[in-house]
């Protein structure tokens, strides 16, 4: 159960952010998950749902974006199909992670600031 | 406040970060990364499930290891016990004990701390020997120079292709208890396939810690890391332990 570890790092920035630009409230933030980024997206909102309470996040929406996890050649663009071998038929090359596909990002805030 | 008309409202602003969540935890792993590369140590973040042989792996090591005079080091995390450190040290190998309590995972904070109850800077490789857990381990940079998980032949062949992310992170994989194999329904083809369905390079060495199979390939590994990060010839020492204010 990483994502309680996750989350509460999450709100540490989310913190951290408001108070250095001297934010009066938070009104959202958006997070980005990717399908290999090794986070389980509804236990990464029951974690957040658990520890914003009491924090600056205690009423704010989490936006989460699923990002799935797609592969390409990088020298001819190829898209490898879901599930096969990494690796280009026609380059013979390993295949390369297609951005996104492990994120775990923390995009945007939207802050209140006087 | 407005700068439009000078009304005095607040004003709400859209903040764009894209910022890796763990980006303090990696912060924190480049600061052992750098401690271990100054020292001339080649660390390793050994990861796998619970049973895979992480510790039977290490034990062989010592033995496999002993006539290219390394000095070994490690910790090893549980949630409870320090039977692996112990098991370690028996071995020959100083260890010392990481007790996670109910942590799935090491962290790059963790490591730090526990790196101050061993003599890690008089090793030449230290290996890091994380929960037995195929899952959170993956995702946390701890500032080893490479990546190494033990999956074991009696976990079956498709353990892959159930946790991609970790084998993504591997830059090896250690097939263990390869003695079993001839006592066990276990196809190694079939696992090869799942390894390239998650792995763009997979590379794979497959070993028996009880019979010695494939540990000659394993220190050569070794060898190999400790050549690509320039830590061969290198004199350790480390001239000041400093802890630079965090971010």
């Amino acid at each position: 159960m990483h994502e309680y570890s996750l989350v509460e790092a999450l709100i540490t920035r989310v913190e951290a952010e408001a108070r250095r630009r001297g934010a009066l409230k938070v009104h959202g933030l958006s997070v980005r998950l990717g399908e290999l980024a090794g986070v389980d997206a509804g236990l990464f909102q029951t974690a957040y749902d658990t520890f914003r309470a009491g924090t600056i996040c205690a009423e704010v929406p989490l936006t989460l974006t699923q990002v799935a996890a797609s592969w390409s050649c990088p020298t001819c663009r190829a898209a490898i199909p879901r599930g096969a071998p990494l690796r280009c038929d026609a380059c013979a090359g390993p295949a390369r992670l297609d951005e996104g596909g492990d994120a775990l990002t923390l995009d945007g805030i939207d802050l209140e600031i006087p | 406040m407005c700068t439009t008309c000078g009304c005095g409202d607040t004003e709400l602003v859209p903040v764009e970060l894209h910022e890796k969540i763990l980006a303090g935890n990696d912060r924190a792993a480049k600061h052992n990364r750098e401690h271990f590369l100054e020292a001339g140590v080649l660390a390793l973040n050994l990861m796998g499930s619970p049973g895979a042989g992480k510790t039977a792996v290490l034990e062989a090591t010592a033995r496999a290891a002993a006539a290219k005079g390394w000095r070994l080091g490690a910790v090893s995390a549980d949630l409870a016990t320090d039977n692996d450190a112990v098991r370690l040290v028996k071995a020959g190998i100083p260890s010392h004990a990481i007790t996670t309590g109910q942590a799935c995972h090491l962290d790059a904070d963790l490591v730090h701390r526990s790196l101050h109850g061993i003599a890690w800077q008089k090793t030449d490789v230290f290996f890091i020997e994380n929960v037995g857990n195929l899952v959170c381990p993956a995702i946390y940079d701890l500032g080893q120079a490479a990546n190494v998980v033990v999956l074991s032949v009696t976990e079956g062949e498709d353990k892959p292709l159930k946790y991609p992310t970790m084998f993504l992170a591997a830059d090896l994989v250690i097939v263990s208890k390869c003695d079993l194999v001839p006592h066990l329904d276990f196809d190694m083809a079939k696992l090869d396939d799942a390894l390239a369905r998650v792995m763009p390079t997979p590379r794979v060495l497959k070993v028996s810690a009880r019979t010695g199979q494939g540990m000659d390939q394993w220190v050569a590994w070794l060898e190999q890391q400790r050549l690509k990060h320039g830590l061969v010839g290198k004199v350790a020492g480390l001239a000041a332990h400093v802890h630079p204010p965090k971010a």
